[in-house]
């Protein structure tokens, strides 16, 4: 990677003061929140905290209204979120978006496909895909980690929910981003598919940067390296796992809201 | 000069207010089942005929026009019913190629019936001469229409805003799936506001005859004119409608009337008489490209 | 409907087609029906048009409901380069192809903004200005049109025979559409198709969509240019009524006839419909009734075209 190397000290994703609102409603109200390269940062917060919000601005679904988002030293708040996943900023969906008319293979190979950084433009006309068997190869070996590898002929439209979610991030990791905004990877799961989704993330990172929205309190305290709370808006409290059981401000304003 | 543009306004105006009784059916098709109708303008056309014949079966215009609509709108309940509503949960492509099927059948068919040649339609003896307002003489059959168009309007609009049925069409325009869910029957609502659509082309068809020829063909390009009315207004918008039907009906006339002889005032007289027409005719289309560049929903979006 | 992937059968029935069109000028001569090599000929400019849009509709997933804008740009260029003189028509062809692909560059840009209903009613926009501009335009030919005096000769052949010019037009649509079909097997085809299903998607997988969708619109806008300088040379005039909103309608018919997405699908929406047009003008004056009819049955009893009911069924597990 031709990356350049930003300071050691600065974090890989640095949010600063990030707000958006809709209409007269305030969804983000300067949400501040840094993640380091190679841990896993979870985002919790209760339902309407703007957490989903947070991830559509920092992926570029959405444009903040104000404050900053710097990414591996690079300012790209008013960067267009194909921009800001060619720079290694991927995400995967809350509720799953593939591609559901194409094969699974397929699927994850237009993902590996778009990183023109290894494999050059795709403005290619002429010659014919079949020959970047690279491509092919790297996103069958994919499947095989994301436990899809016997399901790549399918149509991803006819996979169940689980192995819906395994393949949305499969998605997100065929673009090999430095950051993955895992949204909700866990949502509507039942035990059995959580426990490997959980296995397949504590895989995943070793591999990659995580910032990861989750429900599940469970997974969150045994994943997560530190976490970030979300209340209406803004960022109360980020630490280590125990430091955020102990925080009494999260305790109140969060773990109150569930009692 | 100001006698010119103040007749070409009544003109505009009164254009507007018949496009805005197409467009007013055409937006809620649109709005309400995301159904792109291109047969719209041949329930227009086929209006028209209707006038026009039974207007000389009986001897009386007003007899012709009534005819025209209820005709018109029994014929829209029966495409509806037959052929539309399974259309309603198809892709636009579905739907363009089935009502072009319609405008090729709905063409022959009036063909068929009443030859190739234009029929005619007379506007009643009484309304034939001008009628002066304010110092300026204007053809009072054209300020019939502008009456009956600002009535029908007024009409819609108390219907839309004011009444249970207009707000179930207004519920339905912005989100169909809720409505439903709050249940109101979709599907007849639909049948009725499909029915009144045609009804109010048909009324602009007769009334438009006289001063138009009644002839195959005339129902596409004014289909094209509420298409681009909805499009500026915001598809399933009704005030949209109506803003757009006058905005275009104005643009249009007025353009075609003054912009040949402005140009003159900045360019030199070939210049201006080769591009004013030349402009004036895609003047409206330059509108709504401009409208769509800016406020891609149009100008009053009825979806959230 | 998954990436498009021409299977041999269909690769060998294409071939088949093409040595059966080889021959029909011959068989025409045999029949003693020399009328029909001219008709042919217009099918295929046809052909060529509706593939042209197919492109930007089926594997692009925008529809265009203003496609004859490029079909007419292509005719009037190549009748006023005509009426300029130039006498070779692959200078004739390469100009209506930029000219025209220029024009959807241009329309493209402003209207890949807006989005599914907003984007068909936006084109139709822009191709209507299109069509007055040309009407109104002194020197233009008005609502008559612009007459070509002759063909330009192809490299010393003289295209004023209607059985070369049948060929060149043939050898023309078999290229776009070998062109076409490396199009979709390229990583180009893949990427516009994957927008066609999910553009968002694309997007965040980190694609400049809004490029790629704008790159296949002004292609497909300058083989439909092509088409048109080549339906000019044929009826030896520039009509606007190329550019009417009606050929733009036809033009979409004949795709969704013939099956949208599928290679050969502008081809046999062309073919099933001008020569259904042509034995329906035999029968019956009335002969739209009979069109429009058939076209009701198609939309409500073959949803995915004519092609759709000869594809095989394919089994996804």
């Amino acid at each position: 990677m031709t990356e350049r190397a930003a300071p050691p000290s600065s974090p890989l994703l640095d949010v600063c003061d990030v707000g958006k609102h809709f209409g007269g409603v305030y969804a983000l109200n300067g949400a501040t929140l840094a993640v380091e390269a190679g841990e896993v940062h979870a985002l919790i917060g209760p339902n309407g905290a703007g957490k989903t919000t947070l991830i559509h601005t920092l992926s570029g679904a959405l444009r903040a209204d104000a404050g900053r988002i710097r990414f591996a030293g690079q300012e790209v708040g008013g960067r267009a979120m194909h921009e800001r996943a060619a720079l290694g900023l991927a995400r995967s969906y809350q509720i799953t978006n593939v591609f559901a008319r194409l094969s699974v293979l397929d699927n994850v190979t237009l993902a590996v496909q778009a990183r023109t950084r290894d494999w050059g433009t795709s403005f290619r006309f002429w010659r014919p895909f079949a020959r970047d068997t690279a491509i092919v190869e790297e996103a069958r070996a994919l499947l095989e980690r994301v436990g899809l590898g016997a399901l790549a002929g399918r149509r991803a439209g006819n996979l169940s929910h689980g192995e819906q979610r395994c393949l949305e991030v499969a998605l997100a990791l065929g673009t090999r981003p430095r950051l993955l905004l895992l949204d909700e990877p866990m949502a509507g799961m039942g035990p059995e598919e959580s426990a490997r989704m959980v296995e397949l993330v504590e895989r995943l990172a070793r591999q990659v940067t995580l910032l990861l929205v989750e429900h599940d309190m469970d997974a969150v305290f045994r994943l997560a390296d530190r976490i970030s709370v979300l209340v209406g808006g803004r960022v109360i409290a980020s630490g280590l796992p125990d430091e955020i059981r102990a925080d009494a401000e999260v305790r109140r304003a969060y773990l109150g809201d569930e009692a | 000069m100001t006698q010119l543009i103040l007749e070409q306004a009544l003109n505009g105006l009164q254009f507007g207010l018949m496009l805005f009784l197409l467009a007013a059916g055409l937006t809620l098709v649109f709005g309400i089942m995301d159904m792109i109708n291109l047969a719209h303008g041949s329930l227009y056309m086929v209006g028209a005929y209707l006038a026009a014949a039974a207007a000389q079966a009986s001897g009386s215009f007003l007899v012709g026009v009534g005819a025209a609509v209820a005709g018109t709108a029994l014929l829209g309940v029966a495409l509806e019913v037959s052929l539309l509503r399974r259309l309603y949960a198809r892709d636009h492509l579905a739907q363009v190629l089935a009502t072009f099927a319609l405008i090729l059948l709905a063409n022959e068919g009036v063909r068929m019936l009443w030859g190739a040649q234009p029929v005619l339609l007379n506007a009643p003896d009484a309304l034939a001469g001008p009628v002066e307002i304010g110092g300026f003489f204007y053809p009072s059959y054209r300020l019939l229409i502008i009456v009956v168009g600002l009535a029908v309007a007024a009409l819609l609009y108390w219907v839309v805003a004011r009444t249970r049925v207009g707000m179930w069409v207004r519920a339905g325009a912005s989100n169909r799936e809720m409505t439903e869910a709050l249940g109101v029957d979709v599907r007849r609502l639909f049948t009725v506001v499909f029915a009144c659509g045609a009804g109010l082309c048909a009324l602009a068809g007769a009334l438009l005859g006289p001063l138009l020829a009644v002839q195959v063909g005339m129902g596409e390009s004014i289909l094209i004119l509420a298409f681009v009315v909805i499009v500026i207004g915001g598809i399933g918008s009704m005030r949209g409608a109506l803003v757009g039907s006058l905005l275009v009906g104005l643009v249009d006339t007025l353009g075609r009337a003054v912009l040949p002889s402005l140009l003159r005032e900045f360019a030199s007289p070939e210049v201006a008489s080769t591009l004013g027409p030349a402009l004036a005719s895609i003047l409206i289309y330059v509108l709504m490209a401009a409208i769509l560049f800016w406020r891609p929903e149009g100008l009053f979006p009825a979806r959230a | 409907m998954g990436l498009y992937v021409s299977s041999t059968r269909r690769r060998a029935l294409a071939v088949a087609a093409l040595v059966g069109l080889c021959a029909l000028p011959w068989l025409a001569q045999a029949a003693g029906q020399g009328f029909y090599v001219s008709f042919a000929s217009r099918v295929l400019i046809f052909a060529l048009a509706a593939s042209s849009l197919n492109l930007v509709l089926g594997f692009g997933g925008m529809v265009s409901f203003g496609h004859a804008a490029f079909f007419g740009a292509g005719a009037y260029c190549a009748a006023l380069l005509a009426g300029a003189g130039v006498a070779a028509a692959p200078l004739v062809w390469l100009a209506a192809f930029g000219a025209a692909g220029l024009l959807a560059l241009l329309i493209g840009a402003l209207s890949l903004r807006t989005r599914g209903v907003y984007f068909i009613m936006i084109t139709l926009a822009f191709a209507q200005m299109a069509y007055y501009l040309v009407v109104s335009l002194p020197g233009w030919g008005g609502d008559d049109g612009l007459p070509l005096s002759g063909r330009a000769p192809l490299f010393g052949i003289d295209l004023k025979d209607d059985t070369a010019f049948y060929y060149a037009v043939l050898a023309l649509l078999a290229a776009s559409l070998f062109a076409f079909d490396r199009l979709a097997h390229a990583r180009f085809g893949r990427v516009i198709q994957g927008i066609r299903e999910n553009e968002t998607r694309m997007e965040a997988l980190g694609y400049p969509v809004f490029a790629y969708k704008l790159s296949c619109f002004a292609l497909a806008g300058a083989f439909a240019g092509l088409a048109g300088a080549l339906l000019a040379s044929q009826s030896g005039l520039a009509s606007p009524s190329l550019l009417h909103w009606m050929q733009s309608g036809t033009l979409l018919v004949m795709v969704i006839l013939g099956g949208v997405g599928s290679l050969y699908g502008g081809v046999l929406g062309a073919v099933l419909l001008l020569v259904a047009e042509e034995v329906l003008v035999e029968i019956t004056p009335h002969w739209q009734i009979g069109l429009g009819l058939a076209l009701l049955a198609v939309v409500l009893w073959a949803p995915q075209g004519v092609a759709g009911l000869f594809a095989r069924r394919r089994g996804d597990d």
